[in-house]
């Protein structure tokens, strides 16, 4: 597999180290709301299909990408910064 | 069908094997079953042996989309164990062994079921205690563990294997589980598949289930490629799919992702590992089957997939550290590798539950480690099917355990779908 970085263009996976479905949203951190914690520390869509996705280029540039790939082809359609994402 | 014996290869060795019977019928599917169970693969058919044998509950229905056993349960590395450190494992692992010592004889069919040992390599001292820790607790639930001290001893149990102070992970010691061992995967889908069928059972193959048929909130039945099948209760045990199937019944998201396992056969060798080995500086495990291939595998590959096939780095990384271990084996060539869908769970802990609708049953969360619990899923399963209650063994295994806190976590690291 290999992932476009923005910065550094095409690498191998083995630079990237994965961190997860990026289509959950973290509650605020002053949050006591059980239900949505459990929301998003537990439950997933498990999509089979395009996943948005976050990456870090751990060895490369550093940077965060948000990657929308195929979880049945592993085609990757879209990388991008993850400016203004919060993990 | 006639009863497998000796009698009976001597009769059909005599007829030049010409008058063996397939081990199960073909049957079309029935308008209507007590239960359908979805997937035909170790879990689903155990669970419908166990509903047959413990419950007398036979008008059932085994649906596989391809053929019976194409999935996990003929992708596995053939490994059973019961070495674990929470008593809801032990307990539960521990009843699978159980029921494996017997297995054969259950069934009447063979499953080549080998208790060579499985022996986890210790790398540094604290590594040794927690294999301590790990194997009182074993015992003090009855099951056998030997702590085994300095690399001589291993080396003594295990030729072949690195022991030296210039390895590249020098050994210290490990934990063996002598009544661990491996089975042939693929005879126990056709085994449970058999003696299912045996009693009653449907298997029906090449059937894909594409919705779910309701009556207000409550499951009534399934729509498959084969038409339409009623049901008064539905279970599902679909492994990987566990996603897109659940989908299906317009539940959108559970506490589980599907990720891809490789595994990978070397080219057949003369005996030279009696025993499953493991790798405590990294993760590897690996086997000599009886047909003479090292069979062994790694991690998972890290990112969500449905995809029945990884990438490299995996497979550089599980041959680095094998070769680590067995430097002899460093010029072996690997015969074929190949890829499963594993549905890891948020504690590494599996869920077999009732609901989450009325009328359905889910098994699943197995992540990578549902082979060894083939035996003892089907007969937990099954009783919470039949009685709508949950088996003692599988008590803690619920699908609520992770709003309400009481989580499973072997490895005591908290949530993360990527545990053993």
């Amino acid at each position: 597999m290999l992932i476009s970085c923005p910065y550094c263009g095409p690498r191998d996976v083995s630079e990237f180290t994965y961190q997860g479905d990026a289509t959950r949203t973290r509650p605020d951190p002053a949050s006591a709301d059980a239900a949505a914690w459990h929301e998003y520390v537990y439950e997933r869509s498990n999509e089979a299909g395009p996943h948005r996705e976050f990456w870090q280029h751990a060895g490369g540039c550093r940077a965060h990408v948000v990657v929308i790939r195929n979880t049945v082809t592993h085609e990757i359609s879209s990388v991008a910064p993850a400016r203004g994402d919060r993990i | 069908m006639a009863e497998y014996s000796a009698l009976s290869l001597l009769k059909n060795a005599l007829s030049a094997n010409r008058d063996w019977k397939p081990a199960w019928r073909k049957p079309e599917p029935k308008p209507a079953y007590d239960v359908v169970i979805i997937g035909g693969g170790g879990h689903g058919l155990s669970t419908a042996w166990y509903l047959a044998k413990e419950h007398g509950i036979t008008n059932v229905a085994v649906l596989e989309k391809g053929y019976l056993g194409s999935g996990n349960i003929g992708r596995n590395t053939t490994i059973i164990r019961s070495n674990y450190l929470l008593p809801e494992n032990t307990r539960f692992y521990e009843h699978s062994m159980k029921l494996w010592e017997n297995l054969s004889h259950e069934l009447n069919y063979n499953v080549m079921f080998s208790q060579r040992g499985v022996l986890n390599l210790a790398h540094t001292p604290s590594q040794l205690d927690d294999f301590a820790r790990r194997g009182n607790a074993m015992r003090h639930e009855g099951i056998d563990a030997e702590l085994i001290v300095g690399a001589a001893a291993v080396g003594r149990l295990v030729p072949g294997l690195d022991v030296s102070g210039s390895a590249r992970f020098p050994i210290i010691g490990g934990l063996l589980q002598p009544r661990a061992g491996t089975a042939r995967h693929d005879a126990v889908a056709w085994g449970y598949a058999r003696a299912a069928d045996r009693r009653g059972v449907d298997m029906i193959e090449n059937c894909e289930v594409t919705g779910f048929l309701r009556e207000g909130d409550r499951i009534v039945g399934v729509s498959t490629t084969r038409g339409e099948i009623r049901a008064g209760k539905v279970a599902v045990a679909v492994a990987g799919s566990t996603g897109r199937v659940m989908k299906l019944a317009g539940i959108e998201r559970l506490p589980i992702e599907s990720h891809v396992l490789q595994a990978f056969v070397s080219e057949a060798l003369k005996p030279v590992l009696h025993t499953v080995v493991t790798f405590g500086a990294g993760h590897l495990y690996a086997s000599q089957s009886d047909k003479g291939g090292l069979v062994f595998g790694g991690d998972i590959d890290g990112y969500n997939s449905y995809a029945q096939r990884g990438n490299l780095p995996v497979v550089e990384e599980v041959a680095s550290e094998f070769v680590a271990m067995f430097p002899g084996f460093s010029r072996v060539r690997l015969l074929r590798s190949w890829g499963g869908i594993m549905d890891m769970s948020m504690d590494g802990s599996p869920i077999i539950t009732t609901g989450p609708l009325p009328g359905m049953y889910l098994n699943c969360g197995w992540c990578y480690g549902g082979f060894k619990a083939t035996p003892a899923s089907g007969y937990c399963f099954a009783h919470t099917i039949a009685r709508d209650e949950q088996h003692p063994l599988s008590a803690a295994f619920t699908l609520d355990r992770f709003q309400r806190g009481i989580l499973i976590d072997e490895k005591g690291q908290g949530a993360t779908p990527r545990l053993h």
